[in-house]
């Protein structure tokens, strides 16, 4: 049974990958999952300085879901090489790095800081963050935009570049196109959905920055569509997510076009949940008399 | 550690509105100490979605039990009040930074709010243990809304003789259990431990003198529980300004020096 796949360059062992933001960097789980069988680690959004992020309360539970507006804490790209890097190279997993600006210079110059840095097999590009007043999802939201970014990115790396796309848009497909046409070798799909929540008590948002993201299973058909829709539009592999947490969300969204998955909110449920997706995966395949796991990928189209 | 069957031995309501759960978990029990919290899943589907904090309240480890003492506050609380013996719990942990515990002897006061005062019953015996039992140096002080929700028979049974407070005056002082704490306290102790409501916290911490070591307990939402989300903030002070860092209540925490908490 094969469940290698290539994800624009980047090699992982199985179609399975964590998701930026919900992974920490990587040693949090690292007592709970056995990050070698991981597909791939993909960390917290890294940007140039440190940032502080937002005020608490930063989370808020929905039915199903997940509001969140961290607002990219971080400790800032040099403390991420020299403090956290070195801890994820003792793993046999490709690390990709999520990296976000406030400007197209921004991100050109983390592309360009973590070219050729040993234990980086691949950046994933944050045009999609909804929870910072400049940068982020202003520039995922319009194609134009976009594209400069990972125009930007294209210019100042070898390694492998992968475009993260934000749902809340007219049209996703639009915006795919455009950061493929630009040099992305790969698209991430999707990020938080906008969204809110108020309590009545106290008659006030409950989140300190008053809107938010929205994740976890409560997504997922939202997610699903836009994989659908992005499969058609390009020809770029794709890390699909949004609300998985089953082997059987998993295979949805590799039959709807997705090369491989990466698992968010759901790690918050189920601290080893990337490895029950796997196994749910590898179950499936082995029912079904599947050999490679990429025959799947976009079964739903044919 | 990580259980998702974990058994539930007993789960019954010990004051009006508040459950004690008795979980069979010799590692834990094992690995627990004062000041930790466990990561709860209450229901098996996914809504109530995230799991919940909830801090140990004592651990009997010669049995392989551990105890949680928790208020049905909303949802996901309430569904745990509805589980039974023999039902199993999908559970995390002992998770977090507890308190340090003091070397034999120190004078210590120890301050619970409502029931915040849960972890510091895990403490109080770990201090029994600790001081062989002479416990002329530890003075303990409890505060709830009531006389039925203080923890006194429970403090009581491990041989201490707490000062009590309550809102209604219907048993002990009539008030705060920071002014009680305040007008008992004429001599000095080394050591504070402390866990309430972020009001009680603030006050403590205006009525402490600055050679005081106090070490409270902080509550904030809660997503991973493991450090990785960075949800869970509080602010702690940087230097001697306004200036602030973050701290994550799950990891750095939950029990914090108070002196670098920023109110
Ligand atoms: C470290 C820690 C230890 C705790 N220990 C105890 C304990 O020993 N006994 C006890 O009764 N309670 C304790 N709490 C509070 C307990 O976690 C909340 O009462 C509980 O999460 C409420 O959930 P709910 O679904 O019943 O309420 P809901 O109101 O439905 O909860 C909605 C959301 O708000 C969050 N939330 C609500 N109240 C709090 C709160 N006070 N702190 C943090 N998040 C909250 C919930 O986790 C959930 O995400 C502790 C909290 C923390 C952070
Ligand atoms: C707490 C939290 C923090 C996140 N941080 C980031 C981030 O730093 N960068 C990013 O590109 N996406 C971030 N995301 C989005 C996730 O990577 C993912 O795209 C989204 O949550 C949908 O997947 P899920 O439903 O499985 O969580 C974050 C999500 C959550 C819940
Ligand atoms: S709860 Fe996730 S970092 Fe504290």
């Amino acid at each position: 049974m094969n469940l290698q796949v290539n994800i624009g360059g980047i090699k992982m062992k199985n179609p399975v990958a964590t998701a930026s933001g919900t992974f920490g960097l990587g040693r949090e789980y690292s007592g709970f999952v056995d990050l070698n069988r991981l597909g791939a680690v993909v960390i917290k959004g890294t940007t140039l300085l440190p940032r502080l992020g937002n005020p608490a309360p930063r989370i808020a539970e929905t039915p199903a879901g997940l509001l969140n507006a961290i607002g990219l804490e971080n400790p800032g790209v040099e403390a991420v090489v020299e403090q956290y890097l070195p801890f994820l190279r003792q793993f046999d997993v490709p690390v990709i790095v999520n990296i976000a600006g406030d400007t197209v210079e921004d991100y050109a110059r983390l592309a360009q800081r973590l070219d050729r840095q040993v234990g980086v097999a691949g950046l994933e590009v944050n045009i999609s963050c909804p929870n910072v007043k400049k940068g982020g999802m202003l520039f995922g939201s319009d194609p134009d935009s976009a594209a400069e970014v990972i125009r930007g990115v294209r210019a100042s790396t070898s390694l492998p570049v992968i475009a993260k796309l934000s749902p809340n848009v007219t049209s996703i497909a639009a915006v795919a196109e455009s950061v493929a046409q630009a040099g992305a070798d790969a698209l991430s799909l999707i990020n938080t959905l906008l969204g809110m929540a108020i309590d009545i008590r106290s008659k006030r948002p409950v989140l300190g920055n008053i809107m938010g993201g929205l994740s976890g299973p409560a997504v997922k058909p939202v997610a699903l569509r836009a994989v659908w829709q992005v499969f058609r539009a390009v020809k770029i592999p794709i890390l699909g997510m949004g609300g998985i947490a089953s082997g059987e969300d998993a295979l949805q969204f590799i039959m709807a076009g997705a090369g491989a998955v990466a698992v968010g909110t759901a790690n918050f449920i189920n601290p080893a949940a990337t490895i029950d997706v796997l196994k749910g995966i590898e179950d499936y395949m082995e029912e079904n008399n599947i050999l490679d796991i990429n025959d799947l990928v976009g079964a739903a189209h044919r | 550690m990580y259980n998702k069957n974990t058994a539930i031995i007993k789960n019954d309501e010990v004051m009006p509105g508040h459950w004690l759960l008795c979980l069979d978990s010799p590692d834990i029990a094992r690995a627990a100490s004062p000041g930790q919290f466990l990561h709860v899943r209450c229901s098996r589907t996914l809504d109530p979605l995230l799991r919940r904090p909830l801090s140990i309240y004592c651990a009997d480890r010669e049995r392989g039990r551990v105890y949680i003492l928790y208020r049905a506050a909303g949802r996901g609380t309430a569904l745990l009040a509805g589980m039974r013996p023999g039902d199993r719990l999908d559970v995390m942990g002992p998770l977090g930074k507890g308190y340090t515990l003091p070397s034999p002897g120190r004078s210590v006061a120890v301050i619970g709010g409502g029931i915040g005062a849960a972890p510091l019953f895990f403490l109080l015996s770990e201090i029994k243990a600790i001081y062989s039992g002479r416990l002329e140096n530890v003075a303990v002080f409890l505060g709830a809304a009531t006389g039925e929700l203080l923890l006194a028979s429970q403090t009581a049974a491990l041989g201490f003789s707490p000062y009590t407070a309550t809102d209604d005056g219907t048993v002990g002082f009539k008030g705060s259990v920071i002014d009680l704490y305040i007008d008992t306290n004429g001599s000095k102790v080394d050591r504070i431990y402390a866990c309430g409501p972020p009001p009680m916290l603030k006050s403590l911490s205006r009525a402490l003198g600055p050679d005081i070591r106090a070490e409270v307990s902080v509550e904030e939402r809660m997503g991973c529980g493991v450090g990785a989300c960075l949800s869970c903030v509080c602010k702690v002070r940087e230097g001697a300004g306004e200036e602030f860092r973050y701290a994550h209540v799950c990891k750095d925490g939950p029990v914090f020096s108070i002196q670098d908490l920023f109110f």
